[in-house]
This record gives structure tokens, C-alpha cells and sequence, in this order.
């Protein structure tokens, strides 16, 4: 299958008082089209870069970074993204909120079809009623949905989620989880999900990958078998515990807690 | 599977516009008036219990006289004032935000800027009066308008420069992750972001704008403006005149608070939170 992101030996270092601090180095990442990779390693290891170079925000030290065949050297309309922090904006209303990358990208659809598509994304992940409400007037859980409507509405190739569910409580969280497969059910997407979350990582994406300790590499990663919508259960079966296993255990080697064994590179 | 949201807090606004008589006596009108009712009956009750002379501190009830005296003055000199004191607003808000955005979007700009501001802001403002009086000789009304500007330029420039360097980095980002230029950006979040810190610093800055008018019109001698009017109360030993003035300036000052106030409501009203219980 094609590969809609490649991430090919980057090395990325941070300028600062001390010198360069390097954060990214011998990252790989690849997803084919439709995938959904989840992205774990330990706090501080540079995730957060990593969505700056998908996103072109940032260009990496050396190393290539590859969107459907072109090299990502500059921002591009076909990314979306969502943070932990909703950063809706508080004067707008949430339909005018999801708009808003409709006004930036250049789009075919008329102004009401616009309307239309905000507000079918909104009804899709259960804001329908919610159109007019400020921002202020949600919970955190629906300024998130929200959230994810407004990186969804310009269609995007890529979906990049920075520890979208992150400050939600528990409850919230997977109830989004649900939600978010409905929406990649009914919005096709290639995904990367930046997480610390293990469960989520296996109940949301198809392969995870886990990254070392600074500077980050890419250290494991893990196929995930039976993808797609599915409820709760699933994270209490024996395959599911097998998984989180392994990935907990490759974070600790990760975190310098456990010995890296022969089967660190398993790829 | 289907999400069904939960349902909101009744967040019933306080109805806006619900009849003339209602907002007449709600509590936003009711409770200043009655503070400035108390405020006036304790200031007749202290001239009256230490019975001082008018020469000494004027009370209340002598300022009906003055008014009713000199109103025609009062409405000249307080236009004159007014108009000043706004054109110095004005003309602090343009070049304050432009300061503010300098400083804002560039952390070189900040750093350079800063220490001058703030030298600049340490300096009375009562001695740059003569000097400006003596740089423009005559020109009475560009004179006052500059040292209105010159005294309320700084909090906006400050707000302005907080609120945008403050922005959240993800604000940008998501915007600049679709191809967003500079612009762009600024017009869509920065600056309606930066609104409510701004409206704040516009509140401090109109009654500013009214210290620098006055210094002005009390110190130079061209007998315009409410201060000439303070000033020919002084000459004249006409305290309870000295007085009305400084209670007029008040009014005004008033005045043009609430004009801030609604204008806020208009552009940055979204910052206001109906308070849950």
C-alpha cells in the first residue's frame, strides 16, 4: 500500500544557551494511506516535534520528511491538526469556530455548503443543538470534539492529534475514543496520534510506535491486529493485554528502567 | 454508539433590553447612584461637623450656586476639555497599539523599547508642560492634546504588547499549519484575542487623558478648558467654583468611562462570563 507519510532518518536539535540540544534523531515513521499510527515514548522525547515537521511548521535539521510523494518543506493545507489544548476561539461561535480553516484554505464549496459541512461534522460527533453556543458554554470534552471538527472541515489527508484527549477525565476520554472511530468511519483520514495513554494508543491506531528517551529514535513498533470501530471490551481481552505488555515494557527500556533486550529492533 | 451530549447548565443570560423602567432600577444603575448619593451626603456631613469655612472646603450644597452661575462657561470649558481629552485618547490608541504591536511581535523590538517606555513614563508629566508650551508657543489646543496622548499612550502599549506575546503558540500554529500568512493570523486571533487586556488599558488611559488636559489648560495661560476655569476659581478666591470643576472633570470622566464600557460590550463582550452558581 502507499505510503501517505514518511518520516526518513530525521535528526533534530534545538538551539540553546548550552548549545544545540538534539530531541529527534534516527526517527522513522511511515503510514501507509488510511492508517492510524499511534506515537508513545517517554515525556519530554519530542513528540511534539515530531507533528511540527508533519505539519511543515518546522524543517528537520537532516533527514526527509515525505507527504503523499512530496517532501513537506513549508505548511500545507491538506494537514489538520488538534492539541490538547482546544485553542477554540472565544469570540466565535463553535459553527463559525469549525469554519474558521475553510476561510484560510482555498475551497470549491459556497458559503451555505461550508455551513453545511461544519455542521454535518458537528452532528457526526454529537455537537448538533451546540452550533451557536460559545465556547465558553462547553464542557472540556465538547470544546474537544469541537476541536477535531475544525482540523476535520477542509478535509484533510493528514489528521495530526497532539495528545488531543489528554486533560479529559477518564470517562470523557473514552467516550471520545467511540467517537473518533465513528468520525474515521465516516471521514477517511491517515492519522498520527501523539499519546501517552497505552490503551488508547492500541484501541485507536493500527500500528504504535514507540520512541526512546531523548533524543528520540524510533525504538519499537508494534502492528495492531483487528482494527476499526469495536466497543470497550476489546481492551480487556488477552490479545489486548499482550500488547499493552509489551508496549509498557518497551516504554521502561525507553525510560532507561528496563534493559533493552535483542528484540528492541523487532521491526 | 451515538454520543448524546450532555446537557448544558441553563445559562440565561440577564435579557438585554427588557423595557426602560427595568434598566432603570436594575442593580448596574441603582447601586452606583445610590454610592455617589452617600458619597455626597458624607462630604456635607464633614464640612458641616467641622464647620468649615467654603474658603477652607466647599461643601455640596455650594456647588448648585456655581453651577447655576457659571453654566454657560461650564458647558464651553467642559466641550473644550472634552474634545481635547478624546483626540489625545484617540490619538494615544493608534499610536499605542502600533507600539504594542511592535513590541508584541518581536522580542528584539521589546527589549529595546521597554526602558525607554518606561523612562519616558517615569518623567512628571506636569514638567514637560513648559517645555512643550515653549517647542509649540501658542498652539494651545495641539499642545493639550499632546500631553493627553503623552500621559495615556503607555498602558495601551503595554496591553497591547502583553496580549499579543502572550498568544498561545497552538493559536498560531493551527493556522499556520493551513498556510495562514502573518496577516492573517494577526487580523483572525491576535488581535480580537488581545481585545478584552486592551479595553482594560483604554479604561486607565481615559482618566489619564484628563490629568494631561488639565495640567495643560491650568498651567498655560490661554484660559480654555475646565482647568482655566479652576484656575480663575483660584485667582478669584471662588472656592466653591474650584470645586464645581473638579467635580464637572469627574462627570466627564465618568462619561467617557462608560462610553469604553460599551464599547467593550460591543467588541469584547465574549470575555464576559455569565457567573455560574
Amino acid at each position: 500500500m502507499e505510503k501517505l507519510i514518511e518520516i526518513k532518518g530525521v535528526r533534530h536539535a534545538y538551539p540553546t544557551g548550552q548549545g544545540p540540544l538534539p530531541v529527534l534523531d534516527g526517527l522513522e515513521l511511515s503510514v501507509e494511506e488510511g492508517g492510524f499510527a499511534a506515537v508513545v515514548g517517554p515525556s519530554g522525547c519530542g513528540k511534539s516535534t515530531l507533528t511540527k515537521l508533519v505539519a511543515g511548521l518546522m524543517k528537520p535539521d537532516t533527514g526527509e520528511v515525505w507527504l503523499h510523494g512530496s517532501r513537506v518543506t513549508s505548511p500545507r493545507s491538506t494537514v489538520g491538526m488538534a492539541f490538547q489544548n482546544p485553542v477554540l476561539l472565544e469570540w466565535r461561535s463553535i459553527l463559525k469556530n469549525v469554519m474558521l480553516p475553510l476561510e484560510i484554505v482555498p475551497t470549491k464549496l459556497t458559503r451555505s455548503q461550508q455551513e453545511d459541512r461544519a455542521r454535518y461534522l458537528l452532528s457526526l460527533v454529537g455537537l448538533e443543538g451546540f452550533e451557536d453556543k460559545r465556547p465558553s458554554e462547553l464542557s472540556g470534552g465538547m470544546r474537544q470534539r469541537a476541536s477535531l471538527c475544525r482540523a476535520l472541515v477542509h478535509q484533510p489527508e493528514v489528521l495530526i492529534l497532539d495528545e488531543p484527549f489528554g486533560a479529559l477525565d477518564a470517562f470523557t476520554r473514552e467516550d471520545l475514543w467511540q467517537t473518533m472511530h465513528l468520525v474515521k468511519e465516516k471521514e477517511p483520514f491517515t492519522g498520527v496520534l501523539i499519546t501517552h495513554d497505552l490503551r488508547e494508543a492500541i484501541f485507536l491506531a493500527n500500528q504504535v510506535i514507540v520512541l526512546s528517551g531523548r533524543p528520540a529514535r524510533t525504538q519499537y513498533v508494534l502492528p495492531v491486529p483487528n482494527t476499526g470501530p469495536r466497543d470497550l471490551e476489546h481492551l480487556y481481552t488477552s490479545e489486548a493485554s499482550e500488547m499493552l505488555a509489551i508496549l509498557r515494557h518497551q516504554i521502561e527500556v525507553a525510560q532507561g528502567r528496563a534493559p533493552a533486550e535483542e528484540t528492541s529492533a523487532a521491526e | 454508539m451515538a454520543y448524546v451530549p450532555e446537557p448544558l447548565p441553563d445559562t440565561n443570560r440577564v435579557p438585554r433590553g427588557g423595557g426602560l423602567l427595568r434598566m432603570l432600577t436594575s442593580r448596574a444603575v441603582l447601586a452606583p447612584i445610590g454610592a455617589v448619593i452617600l458619597f455626597l451626603v458624607f462630604w456635607e456631613f464633614i464640612v458641616w461637623a467641622n464647620s468649615w469655612p467654603d474658603y477652607v472646603m466647599a461643601s455640596p450644597s455650594d456647588l448648585p450656586a456655581a453651577y447655576s452661575q457659571y453654566w454657560n462657561l461650564f458647558l464651553i470649558m467642559g466641550w473644550q476639555t472634552l474634545w481635547r481629552t478624546v483626540v489625545g485618547l484617540v490619538l494615544a490608541v493608534v499610536v499605542g497599539v502600533l507600539i504594542g504591536m511592535a513590541m508584541g511581535f518581536s522580542r528584539t523590538t521589546r527589549d529595546a523599547l521597554y526602558p525607554l517606555l518606561v523612562g519616558f513614563n517615569a518623567i512628571p508629566k506636569a514638567t514637560l508642560v513648559p517645555i512643550v508650551a515653549l517647542l509649540f508657543v501658542g498652539a494651545h489646543d495641539f499642545n493639550t492634546v499632546l500631553i493627553a496622548f503623552m500621559i495615556s499612550f503607555f498602558p495601551i502599549a503595554v496591553s497591547v504588547s502583553i496580549g499579543l506575546s502572550t498568544l498561545e503558540p497552538e493559536y498560531r500554529d493551527i493556522l499556520r499549519s493551513l498556510g495562514a500568512s502573518q496577516t492573517t493570523i494577526f487580523w483572525k486571533i491576535a488581535l480580537p484575542k488581545t481585545l478584552p487586556e486592551f479595553f482594560g488599558a483604554l479604561k486607565v488611559a481615559v482618566t489619564l487623558a484628563f490629568i494631561g488636559t488639565n495640567l495643560m489648560e491650568i498651567v498655560s495661560p490661554h484660559g480654555r478648558g475646565l482647568g482655566a476655569l479652576f484656575d480663575s476659581g483660584k485667582t478669584n478666591s471662588d472656592y466653591p467654583l474650584m470645586f464645581a470643576v473638579l467635580i464637572a472633570l469627574a462627570v466627564l470622566g465618568i462619561l467617557l468611562y462608560y462610553v469604553v464600557v460599551a464599547l467593550e460590550k460591543i467588541f469584547a463582550g465574549w470575555a464576559e462570563r455569565t457567573p455560574t452558581q
